[in-house]
């Protein structure tokens, strides 16, 4: 039986034994390991990737029903380690250059992956908190990983703090759960929770562990901590922290409402929506103001975390189709902007001011042009990709009646295309002051390609991510 | 030619065009006058194959013709289909031509970002053609919003001093309005299961829904025409843009508002266009009326012809929403008018800009003694636009007041006066800028039209003369549409009942 086991985690299990490896030979070669344990670990998360890809079509459960694994689970692992590898991928040159040149970090990345990896299979509350506790341990490390400088000392702690507290509240939710249900695993709990005569201990429980999640996708009330972590953490990891791990939390808080606690849909409904008004409005106004790029970034992803939360909240398969989209082409644009961020340096020096790019248009026209369609794409201007993401997770809403919510979020997308024309406005209508530093480096050019090609493409190809989400909505909703 | 994507061709042959355009390299000059090149022959090409639609196209039906139909995102029912009739033939054609005028406008005019400039009027002119052509709610909407981008780049990189503002004001202005159509799009669907145009033409709404969806269809399409009063965008817009982003701004973007009217809220929605017909009618007397007076009171030209357009495009939504042969008929003569009209007035201010870069009143004067030919060409427009018989302006205002007559007295005779005043502040306008003795050193060495301006202004002449002189080469095409659209309406709303308003209230 445990050969049967292993194989269906084979990923996660190669992941794991590889990740252990590669700590050891960064060890042992000691001296400028860095690259190399990067370029291998690259390699590692293509393989797993290539076996997730590769895995059967079916849902299966392993370790006594602790792990399981599914098209909503290929889907998401997928996008997961995609958005690793690419995020490693852009962080080559700036580690080197930032004195950040220590083989840990494409270790504690690689860690980071195995936990969001766990996260989406998990099947079990147990299982979910080892997930995620090892996900945001090795996250807490690298967003700290420049101790050199107080900025990102200070986020590392920040996050810490902040995520500790919501681990806290997470483990009592779960644990009242458990005293009210009477079990962890998500099959039986969701045959326990539905029904008529549901305790209300179990769904204060629900309450909690809601609220634990809700902090890890940075949903409003439970934002407070994304700005200065963007803002403070390295860029590379910053860019790492808006793409896999939002979408490892995603998962996760859409199986858990939808598997165990889909009897309780009509309760968390209301949660969901209240999150997710106040994410898309948070996200749409606090931004406006900001003169950072990074911490503007951070107010546009719980402005993302919100429309995603649309398609949630609507509790249908389409609206978890809604999501899936949403999250497949919100990879893309954000990985695609943390690229030009990356690419922002004037002199060899980093400078995140949206001020320094002005008259990009004129030194640099290629990144400006990219980071242009980025913003128009976040902004969700057809024909790029970002409009049809927003356009199914409302399509959601509207099937679902929610037609409030709808109209609120449009709204909050046009407020949130402001200060995303903003940018284009500062490339194109303004004149240079100082011009960024170039040639671009080949790990952003290659992620930039990449990202540039999905969103603008997508318009004329979309069947491979609609397809892809469809089986993956399927699978989660046959159960 | 039986299966030849036409309609798809004419699209994205601009597309093709910008992509060749975004790859020309080089010394800067020599970019400058590929791109021109390239630009001007793609314009060419889709004029050239818009033209074979227009003669091709079977007058006598008002069916969709040229259909092209192809799946694009089956599961949520999205097809990419493209199709024209008789109400969005004219403006295919409109935006063919008239993105091929701007191109020679801009000849001389654009020296900075050429490049970038020619590249922005292509993609502008694939969304547009686009817009008209689609027949799939998410492919219209895809196109009816890509306008913005273009757009936004025209104005705020080749506009005036204020073009930030500008171009902000008006991006956030039409974004507004049409998110909520596409919260309107999304509820249809939901409603028919389908986007496909040709279908929801003949689904039948509910009529509590009909309210809802007609307001929000009403807030993207109010804002694009636009109408008073969120208008407020659109002479900010005209002042900063360059003279030819003015001329595919009055000429072509404000017309997909009265398409829009033409296309969804009238055929698609007719218990609540019914409603809402009063409404309609205040706006656009109060448009007609309160707009004029505000030209009259300009000291910008461009401003001046902006407010206009306003007063204008209030004749047409009242036209159309009289539901009558006339005034639907007088509705899109009107925008066919005004889009060659308004897009030449704006291109004669253009012609002075370019040689004193003033766009004042004031600035000018006398300018008969210099500039001759010019003189002429801005008199034809002048009179055009005032709505002289034997311009094509006079026709769609008659018809118009023909239409508005039927309905109700009050109506064609509040609308009348916003002639009058059209009359003074057009005449006024050249009256100052024209006649007059040449008194200021700076004018006196003014060189009249040169030969490329002449060629751009010469088929809009011949447009203008031919639509006042003989309007059924031009009325004929959208006829069978106009009739069948006013048929279908009359049987949702008043004469059968079982179907129409009693009916579907009762439900």
């Amino acid at each position: 039986m445990i050969g049967a086991d292993v194989m269906i985690a084979l990923p996660e299990i190669l992941m794991a034994v590889s990740a252990m490896v590669l700590l050891l030979l960064g060890t042992f070669i000691a001296r400028d390991s860095t690259r190399l344990v990067t370029w291998l670990s690259i390699l590692v998360l293509g393989l797993a990737l290539v076996l997730i890809v590769s895995e059967a079509q079916t849902r299966t459960t392993a370790f006594g029903a602790l792990f399981v694994a599914d098209q909503f689970g290929q889907f998401m692992k997928a996008l997961v380690l995609l958005g690793s590898g690419l995020a490693m991928v852009m962080s080559l040159g700036y580690v080197e250059r930032e004195q950040m040149s220590r083989y840990e970090f494409p270790v504690l990345l690689l860690f980071a992956t195995l936990g969001m990896m766990l996260m989406i299979s998990a099947n079990d509350l147990i299982a979910l908190y080892l997930g995620l506790e090892m996900q945001s341990l090795a996250l807490y490390v690298v967003a700290a990983f420049r101790r050199e400088t107080v900025r990102s000392t200070e986020a590392g702690l920040k996050y810490f703090v902040l995520g500790a507290l919501s681990s806290g509240m997470l483990l009592y939710g779960a644990s009242l759960v458990y005293g009210f249900a009477g079990t962890t695993q998500f099959d039986e709990l969701a045959s326990v929770l539905s029904g008529d005569t549901v305790s209300a201990g179990a769904v204060i429980g629900l309450v909690f562990v809601a609220a634990g999640l809700a902090f890890k996708i940075s949903a409003v009330p439970f934002h407070m901590w994304t700005p200065d972590v963007y803002e403070g953490a390295p860029t590379p990891v910053t860019a790492f922290f808006a793409a896999a791990p939002k979408i490892a939390a995603m998962a996760l808080f859409a199986r858990v409402l939808l598997g165990p606690f889909g009897g309780l849909a009509g309760e968390w409904k209301q949660i969901v929506i209240v999150i997710s008004v106040g994410s898309m409005l948070l996200g749409a106004f606090a931004a406006i103001n900001q003169t950072n790029i990074k911490r503007l970034m951070a107010y546009s992803s719980i402005g993302n975390v919100g429309y995603a939360l649309v398609g949630l909240a609507a509790g249908t398969e389409q609206g978890l189709r809604g999501v899936l989209i949403y999250m497949a082409i919100y990879l893309f644009m954000t990985l695609g902007t943390f690229a030009c961020i990356l690419a922002m340096r004037q002199k060899g020096r980093m400078v995140e001011q949206i001020a320094d790019l002005a008259g990009l248009s004129r030194t640099n026209p290629a990144l400006a042009l990219a980071l242009a369609l980025f913003m128009f794409s976040l902004a969700g201007i057809p024909p790029l990709a970002g409009f049809f993401a927003k356009y199914f997770v409302f399509l959601a809403a509207v099937e679902a009646e929610l037609y409030t919510l709808a109209v609120i979020g449009v709204l909050a997308s046009v407020v949130s295309a402001f200060y995303y024309w903003r940018i284009v406005r500062v490339m194109y209508f303004e004149d240079a002051i100082e011009g960024l530093d170039r040639p671009l480096e080949p790990g952003l050019a290659v992620v930039l390609a990449i990202s540039t090609a999905v969103i603008t493409l997508f318009v004329f190809a979309p069947g491979i991510i609609l397809g892809g989400a469809r089986l993956a909505a399927q699978s989660l909703f046959e159960v | 030619m039986v299966n030849f994507p036409i309609l798809t061709t004419i699209t994205f042959v601009p597309l093709a065009g910008a992509l060749i355009i975004f790859f020309i390299n080089g010394e800067s000059a020599q970019v400058a006058r590929n791109a021109r090149w390239v630009a001007l022959w793609t314009s060419l090409f889709a004029f050239a194959f818009s033209l074979y639609v227009w003669f091709a196209f079977d007058r006598g039906s008002h069916r969709f013709q040229f259909v092209e139909r192809a799946e694009w995102m089956q599961d949520f029912g999205i097809i990419y289909q493209m199709g024209v009739d008789g109400i969005s033939l004219p403006f295919v054609l409109l935006s063919t031509l008239l993105t091929l005028v701007c191109v020679l406008a801009s000849w001389e005019a654009i020296q900075a970002r050429v490049k970038e400039y020619m590249i922005s009027f292509l993609v502008l002119e694939t969304m547009m053609v686009g817009t008209f052509c689609a027949l799939d709610f998410v492919a219209f909407y895809v196109f009816f919003e890509g306008v913005l981008i273009p757009m936004f780049l025209i104005i705020g990189i080749w506009g005036g001093p204020r073009r930030v503002y500008s171009a902000f004001k008006f991006f956030l202005f039409t974004l507004t309005g049409s998110v909520l159509m596409l919260v309107a799009i999304l509820a249809m669907y939901v409603n028919a299961g389908t986007t496909d145009i040709i279908v929801l033409l003949e689904h039948p709404f509910p009529p509590q829904l009909q309210i809802w969806l007609w307001l929000a269809f009403f807030a993207s399409f109010a804002v694009k025409l636009p109408m008073w009063p969120v208008h407020t965008w659109l002479p900010d817009a005209h002042v900063e843009a360059p003279t030819a982003g003015s001329v595919i701004l009055a000429g072509v973007l404000l017309k997909m508002g009265g398409y829009g009217f033409l296309r969804f809220s009238l055929p698609m929605l007719p218990y609540a266009s019914d409603l809402f017909t009063p409404l309609v009618f205040t706006l656009s007397v109060v448009a007609v009326i309160y707009t004029s007076l505000v030209a009259l009171a300009q000291e910008d030209m461009k401003k001046l012809i902006a407010y206009s357009s306003v007063a204008h495009m209030g004749f047409v939504t009242a036209g159309l929403f009289t539901l009558t042969e006339q005034g639907l008929s007088g509705g899109m003569f009107q925008m066919l008018s005004h889009g060659i009209v308004s897009a030449a007035l704006f291109l004669c201010v253009g012609v002075v800009y370019d040689r004193m870069h003033s766009r004042e009143i004031a600035t000018y004067g006398g300018l008969v003694h210099r500039m001759p030919i010019y003189a002429a060409i801005f008199m034809l427009f002048t009179m055009a636009s005032i709505g002289l018989p034997g311009t094509s302006g006079f026709v769609g205002e008659f018809l118009v007041m023909v239409g508005a007559f039927q309905v109700s007295t009050w109506l064609a005779a509040l609308i009348t006066t916003g002639i009058i005043l059209g009359a003074a502040y057009m005449l006024w306008l050249y009256r100052r800028v024209i006649f007059g003795p040449l008194v200021k050193d700076e004018l006196k060495n003014l060189l009249d039209l040169s030969p490329r301006e002449i060629a751009v202004f010469a088929p809009l002449v011949l447009l203008v003369l031919w639509m006042g002189i003989y309007p059924s080469s031009f009325t004929e095409v959208y006829d069978a549409s106009v009739a069948n659209l006013i048929e279908n309406y009359r049987f949702a709303v008043h004469d059968e009942p079982g179907i129409g308003l009693a009916g579907a209230l009762g439900r």
